[in-house]
């Protein structure tokens, strides 16, 4: 049976609601799973929970916007979150700030066109020790420097290009 | 992955995991809180509230259902000493959870993980699933009839507020986290209006280590006030940053020493919403009773830019404000722009004495410790810094 995309993420969702429990303290673990799996939480994706939890669509919109980790608006399979606060600042952030600019060809808060990086501001990611620190998910880098940039970015391509591979291979089944 | 942080010897490492436990499941509930209150132990995130007292009033609040929340959303900025016990010491905080169920009837414990730190997370769980295969978690604990009880992680999403422990409940019960007015205190109205307590980390990681130590052990170093050791962050100028484990009552120099940071100009202590601690100062103390702090040091060397910092914090608490209360929402960025006319040498000293009082109305009049404490550095570096603040040429 040919079942369309929203279909299938009603379901995800059916499923999320009642592996957490229908109830409204529930909701970030969903939202959180929603933004793990698709990038971003959709119109569509609120809609279904809010009829899911009973509550109303602007209140999910609502708890969207006030998480920095959940974005209605689509972000990159690999989200950069690069520390801005003291000790990273005092530890040369100014400058990794500029190479990720420059390798990426995007400014903070923007995507690249082709949907794969995402660069953001962080506050305190508890990496002070060991400065400037970033994010590309969930995972850490510290010690940071202009130069590691374009390798960090590599390693991302070439994980992206293992899922990328995958995810065709789902379209064929 | 979990990058090593240096680290002095840790107490928590001496500790023989269960022992703590083992020692209060021996005896009634009552003696576990007698040996905490004799400790003197006090709430290691921040405000120092005395950790015995809470789960007393928690377990004499009336209801059927208690909860015990662990506060691992350490976002205090130049903060990550839980980082470091939850990678190394995760069962001794989940010992002191257990702990403080056994002390209040709880049934349910969680753990609210900053999203920051998600790695971490399936860490925890393993540990997790191993104390529940060891029965030091789920039905029955240690065979005692009656003491049920689990630990669950659930995750943040990215904000300094909901540490508030209020704010952290709001989210936990899937609401934008924005703090509740006090009281009534999670004690009696916490998680879907259960008592509950919260604690941090490292209080949980040390209620364990005095159990498992006894009371007269951990009052032998600290002070009369500030009892015991406390975990420190350690970040910025100095040689050697790292997480170390120090008794409370220790002067800004002699921390410094340890840490290689004897030429500093200044030092942050307890993070952004602590207090810039000048050169002449340094004789003072870390302790309750001098200088609280949840164990954040910053360090500024000689030749760092006291308006920078300033502006760097500001920054920081507007974007992490929740937006509830007026002076924070708008006093914040009031002070920033302050800060950048001072930046660009435009402040005349009124306009200065102006936002010096708006700084202490934000300090009185705001909802939560966050606006309470957005002016701090602030206000410090006015009080300290004048002369490196005031009068200087505009940027070409
Ligand atoms: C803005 C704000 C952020 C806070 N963040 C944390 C935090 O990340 N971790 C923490 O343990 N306490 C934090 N607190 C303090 C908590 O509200 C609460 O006092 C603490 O978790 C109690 O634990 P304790 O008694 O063991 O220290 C924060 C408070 C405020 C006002
Ligand atoms: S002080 Fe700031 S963070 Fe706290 S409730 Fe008011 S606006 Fe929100």
């Amino acid at each position: 049976m040919l079942r369309t995309k929203g279909e299938r993420l009603r379901d995800e969702l059916v499923a999320m609601a009642d592996k957490y429990g229908r109830d409204r303290s529930s909701l970030l673990n969903i939202l959180q799973e929603v933004q793990h799996r698709y990038y971003s939480i959709s119109e569509y994706a609120m809609q279904v929970i809010a009829d899911l939890l009973d509550i109303h669509p602007v209140e999910i919109h609502s708890v969207v916007s006030f998480y920095s980790f959940l974005n209605a608006r689509p972000r990159g399979e690999f989200v950069i979150r690069l520390c801005r606060t003291i000790s990273c600042d005092m530890a040369g952030k100014d400058q990794v700030a500029r190479q990720l600019e420059n390798d990426l060809g995007i400014t903070f808060g923007e995507t690249t066109p082709d949907g794969k990086f995402s660069l953001e501001w962080a506050n305190c990611l508890g990496m002070c020790d060991q400065g400037p620190a970033l994010l590309v998910n969930q995972r850490v880098y510290t010690h940071v420097t202009p130069e590691k940039i374009h390798g960090i970015l590599q390693e991302c391509r070439q994980r992206f290009g293992v899922h990328a591979m995958a995810g065709q291979k789902e379209k064929h089944i | 992955m979990i990058t090593p942080t240096r680290t002095s010897s840790l107490t928590f490492s001496e500790i023989t995991p269960g022992s703590g436990l083992k020692a209060a499941l021996s005896r009634p509930p009552a003696d576990a809180l007698a040996k905490i209150n004799f400790s003197g132990l006090r709430g290691r995130g921040g405000a120092g509230f005395p950790t015995s007292l809470k789960w007393e009033l928690a377990d004499k609040s009336p209801g059927q259902k208690k909860y015990v929340i662990c506060n691992a959303d350490e976002g205090e900025p130049g903060t990550f000493k839980d980082r470091v016990i939850l990678a190394d010491f995760a069962d001794l905080v989940f010992e002191g959870m257990t702990i403080a169920a056994y002390c209040i009837s709880a049934q349910e414990g969680i753990v609210y993980l900053r999203a920051e730190y998600t790695y971490l997370r399936p860490h925890l769980e393993e540990v997790l699933e191993q104390r529940r295969e060891k029965n030091l978690l789920g039905n029955k604990i240690g065979g005692q009839d009656g003491f049920d009880f689990d630990i669950h992680v659930r995750m943040g999403s990215g904000s300094y507020v909901c540490g508030e422990e209020t704010a952290l409940i709001e989210s936990l019960e899937g609401q934008r986290g924005e703090p509740r007015n006090r009281p009534p205190f999670p004690i009696d109205t916490g998680y879907l209006g259960n008592p509950t307590t919260v604690n941090n980390v490292e209080t949980f990681a040390w209620a364990a280590c005095i159990l498992s130590q006894g009371s007269d052990w951990f009052k032998k170093l600290g002070t009369e006030k500030s009892t015991g050791h406390k975990l420190f962050s350690v970040s910025g100028d100095c040689q050697l940053p790292g997480v170390y484990d120090l008794p409370l009552g220790i002067t800004i120099d002699e921390l410094l020493d340890q840490v290689g940071g004897q030429d500093a100009k200044a030092v942050q202590v307890g993070g952004a919403a602590g207090q810039c601690v000048p050169r002449h100062e340094f004789h003072r103390a870390i302790a309750y009773e001098d200088i609280p702090t949840g164990g954040s040091i910053i360090v500024f060397g000689p030749h760092r830019d006291m308006l920078r910092v300033a502006a760097n914090f500001l920054e920081f608490f507007i974007d992490e404000s929740c937006g509830q209360c007026t002076p924070c929402r708008e006093g914040a960025p009031k002070l920033l722009e302050g800060i950048e006319m001072l930046q660009r040498g435009e402040c005349s000293m009124e306009h200065l004495q102006e936002l010096y009082s708006l700084g202490q109305t934000m300090q009185l009049a705001s909802k939560c410790g966050l606006g309470q404490t957005a002016p701090n550095t602030f206000l410090s570096i006015v009080d300290h810094f004048r002369d490196e603040i005031l009068g200087r040429t505009a940027p070409a």
